[in-house]
């Protein structure tokens, strides 16, 4: 028995890393859900938590890839900013339909992303430059494209893109009862199925996972943090679409970030390419020696980061329903924050599509909590700064006590 | 002789490694005193120990300096009381000139404000020392790897020391350059300044060393008089048994021509009229060994390089046939798949990503290998990582070990796992065996024996004449960029080289 817990000990202190994140998250949450009375968990704030991060959350899955390749990218914030801007001179003043706006636009921060990408890749222009410039020319780009002025509204379609919510496709005959029987105005039963089939893959893919490394004999996560971490998950995912459920339903936002999410770690954990980007951040020459196309790869991963840029920035348009001069500035600076936060090193090679997800929530959490108990802007600013300074020595020091 | 220096029963632990295990040394004032050991035997920890790297009260048992308890809790404590150490990896600024580096940290300064008068004379009365006719002024990165070290120890002389460590001081030296610096040792010790130094390289402990320790997994196990010790008698304590034979045995067969490369011509990737190899041919046969002899600076690893997907140079010209057909190797991707593969001497910045598992770096250079679709199956890349684990022999508790983790021989077993599983059928190895002890390197050895033994063409470069000897069939001799002979192993020795590259 004390071997068993000396054991758990140990695998506990040796992935603190993974598990402090999440424990902080919830940590966090907990705090704010008692501070606000229970505002921070109704269903109309959880809600609004999504469409707030969404565009963070989003942007967060390049920097990552960005930032483990061993890069960073500032102009984000910016670029996002253009192409709302842009988007709503094309639909608002040209009055060019939605369903082409919305692919241009992303095939425009694409277009940004390469031609930042080209100098660092092929010219060995330090990013922190490139996009620096980059930065400073697209927040021009914004101001001149609107003229000063803010542009909106948008039509209803381009709306949905952020606002509308995914309708239930099963009978009111059905979900009546239950609403009723929960005291809320209606149920989306759809919403809680989805949860209810999102937990069950995640616990039969984590179930396969340490099968097969049960076959190689490689001891993976002990059997009680495997449970108590999926059931803390699952419960989480269920509690939510539960809430969710009970308000309007799935934001469309949060499914385009949830399938980017699953895209995103799946390619950089599973596949080749993800691989090498890793490999990239971990050591330039010798992936070079190993026959890997860095600058190709440092070139796609600007490109990536372009079209995730574009894609918050017509979330966050949709979102507010109108684009302004200012929209995105500093917002890259967040963007940045959460996937530190989650994890990564400054140096490149290391850092988890997942752990750059948990850092934009921590951040957003923070931002709506200490909105709702009414600490001013200049109060928030500083706490998350520390927050985001304890992160890192956080880590800092798990490193170093390991080594 | 007093005694100056006595570690007593030093033990040192890591979460789940004993890294020292009661070591005791004991060194005499005014001796040279060498420390032996295999990679990963614990020298560098036990010096770490002695420096103040691991303050006292992190490790067990009492260093008793100069007829004192010490208890260091910094370098800085040490270095007060003289104790230098000099690691393997040069701690000096390039950018800087001589004499800021000499006393970086220690300054010639009045209220914060630098006194150049004095910097400068003391570092013209230092380097008088040390033997350097160069400028104070001169900057460090104009000067070579020997001066550099040489620079080095003038530094710790600014520090008024009495105990010198020099870690493996020769590694990345020339011939000359070594002995070089081995007088200079002398010389101190005349001047009565202790020294300890580590090295692999046992030649050189038997010429300056009084006394040798020779340290294993982390223990003492042996404290020899150098005179009269043989190199043979250092290698079995170091390894633990007799070595009687430092290069193991092979047929000597040469099949079907493999590479031949023709008129190899490449420049300098950035003084575009330096021509760096000039007009190169040569060639290897199936289940062949040859040898590359030349130089450090000669350009052996700009020839293997810019073969190697013309990871070095430009305007890189001449042709390069595999089995009689041209093969295109113009990029890294190309050459591999082509069947070259390429081992670097710089293994720690160029070879591996130190960060990540065995298995990752095993299978990093042919991840086709293990993926269906560009989606990578993680149990074929364990499988590939533990057969090449077991058939090289690597030390470790497992595939997912850190590679940072391991020592020199067992990292240098995984950048050949991971290049032979690239299926290659020319390996380009170049300093195979560097920084490695001698009993890995006889495991290298008995790989590279293995490699043609199947049929695989091995091109050896290696600064230590004696290895190309003992392993090569045929020996190619270089000298600043070109061939100047060609030797088969029957005709080669050490004289025979020598005299090809200095009468050119």
């Amino acid at each position: 028995m004390t071997s068993n817990s000396n054991g758990l000990k140990a695998y506990l202190s040796a992935h603190m890393k993974d598990y402090g994140l999440l424990f902080a998250l919830i940590a966090i949450m907990a705090f704010f859900q008692i501070v606000t009375d229970g505002t921070l968990m109704r269903p109309v704030n959880i809600t609004n938590l999504f469409l707030q991060n969404s565009y963070i959350i989003v942007m967060a899955l390049g920097m990552l890839i960005v930032i483990v390749a061993g890069h960073i990218d500032l102009s984000v914030g910016s670029v996002m900013g253009f192409v709302g801007a842009l988007a709503a001179v094309m639909i608002v003043q040209y009055h060019i339909p939605v369903w082409v706006t919305i692919p241009l636009c992303i095939v425009l921060g694409g277009l940004i992303g390469a031609a930042q990408g080209y100098w660092v890749a092929f010219w060995k222009i330090p990013s922190f430059i490139a996009t620096l410039a980059g930065m400073l020319v697209f927040r021009g780009a914004s101001l001149w494209l609107l003229e000063g002025q803010s542009v909106g509204p948008f039509p209803q379609s381009f709306q949905i893109l952020s606002t509308g919510f995914v309708g239930d496709i099963f009978p009111t005959a059905l979900t009546a009862p239950i609403a009723e029987m929960v005291g809320s105005r209606n149920f989306n039963l759809l919403c809680l199925a989805v949860g209810a089939i999102a937990s069950g893959v995640i616990i039969s893919i984590g179930l396969r996972q340490q099968a097969r490394g049960r076959a190689y004999g490689i001891e993976g996560e002990p059997t009680a943090f495997f449970w108590g971490r999926n059931i803390i998950v699952v419960g989480a995912l269920m509690f939510l679409t539960f809430k969710l459920a009970t308000f309007r339903g799935l934001p469309n936002v949060l499914v385009t970030m949830g399938l980017l999410i699953v895209l995103y770690a799946f390619v950089t954990e599973k596949t080749v390419i993800g691989r090498r980007i890793y490999a990239l951040g971990g050591n330039e020459k010798a992936a070079r020696l190993s026959g890997i196309k860095t600058e190709r790869l440092t070139f796609l991963a600007f490109v990536n980061m372009g079209v995730l840029a574009a894609l918050g920035g017509l979330i966050f348009a949709a979102r507010l329903n109108t684009a302004t001069p200012k929209a995105g500035f500093g917002l890259e600076l967040d963007v940045i924050a959460a996937v530190f936060i989650g994890g990564a090193s400054m140096s490149g090679g290391s850092g988890k599509i997942v752990g750059a997800v948990v850092g934009a929530f921590i951040m957003g959490v923070m931002n709506n909590g200490m909105s709702i108990v009414g600490i001013g802007i200049d109060y928030q600013q500083m706490i998350k700064g520390l927050v985001l300074l304890a992160a890192v020595i956080f880590d800092v020091y798990n490193k170093q006590k390991q080594a | 002789m007093s005694i100056l220096l006595e570690m007593r029963e030093i033990t040192k632990e890591f979460p789940g490694v004993k890294a020292l295990d009661r070591v005791n040394l004991r060194v005499a004032e005014g001796e040279i005193h060498a420390i032996c050991g295999e990679n990963g035997a614990g020298k560098s920890t036990l010096m770490k120990v002695l420096s103040g790297v691991y303050p006292a009260g992190s490790y067990d048992g009492e260093i008793h300096y100069d007829g004192q308890l010490a208890e260091f809790r910094n370098l800085r404590d040490s270095e007060n009381r003289g104790i230098v150490i000099i690691h393997q990896e040069l701690a000096l600024v390039p950018e800087l000139s001589i004499a800021e580096n000499l006393f970086i940290g220690n300054e010639r300064a009045q209220r914060g404000v630098m006194n150049w008068h004095e910097t400068f004379q003391q570092t013209e009365q230092l380097l008088k020392k040390v033997g350097l006719k160069d400028s104070p002024g001169t900057q460090v990165d104009k000067i070579g790897v020997g001066k550099q070290q040489l620079v080095e120890i003038a530094k710790a002389l600014a520090k008024d020391v009495r105990l010198l460590i020099l870690d493996e001081p020769t590694a990345a030296l020339q011939e000359n350059d070594s002995r070089k610096l081995l007088d200079l040792m002398l010389e101190l010790k005349a001047q009565g300044v202790t020294c300890i130094i580590i090295s692999h390289k046992l030649n050189e402990v038997r010429y300056v060393a009084d006394t040798v320790t020779v340290i294993r997994d982390g223990m003492t196990v042996s404290t020899l008089d150098a005179k009269g010790l043989s190199e043979d008698d250092i290698v079995r304590d170091m390894v633990g048994r007799d070595m009687s034979n430092r290069y193991p045995e092979r047929d000597r067969r040469a099949g079907d021509m493999l590479l031949e490369v023709e008129g190899w011509n490449v420049w300098h990737p950035e003084h575009a009229e330096r021509q760096v190899i000039d007009d190169i041919s040569f060639n290897v046969r199936a289940g062949e060994v040859v040898g590359i002899a030349g130089l450090m600076g000669s350009g052996r690893t700009e020839l293997a390089m810019s073969i190697f997907g013309r990871s070095w140079g430009r305007n890189i010209s001449g042709t390069a046939r595999l089995k009689g057909t041209t093969v295109d190797l113009s990029t890294v991707d190309r050459a591999i798949k082509a069947g070259l593969a390429y081992v670097t001497e710089d293994r720690k910045s160029l070879g591996l990503i130190l960060d990540e598992t065995i298995r990752f770096n095993t299978t990093l250079a042919n991840l086709e290998e293990v993926s269906t679709k560009g989606v990578l199956d993680q149990n074929d890349e364990t499988r590939a990582a533990e057969h090449y684990r077991q058939a090289l022999r690597t030390r470790t508790p497992s595939v997912f070990q850190k590679v940072g983790n391991l020592s020199g021989g067992n990292q240098q077993k995984v950048v050949l796992g991971k290049w032979l599983f690239t299926g290659p059928e020319v390996l380009i190895l170049d300093e195979p065996t560097r920084g490695i002890d001698v009993g890995a390197k006889y495991e290298i050895y008995a790989i590279i024996n293995e490699l043609s033994a199947q049929g695989k063409g091995v091109v050896m470069i290696s600064s230590e004449m004696p290895e190309l000897l003992g392993m090569c069939d045929r020996i190619y001799v270089m000298n600043e960029g070109a061939f100047v002979g060609e030797l088969p192993a029957a005709e080669a020795s050490q004289e025979r080289i020598m005299s090809l590259i200095v009468t050119e």
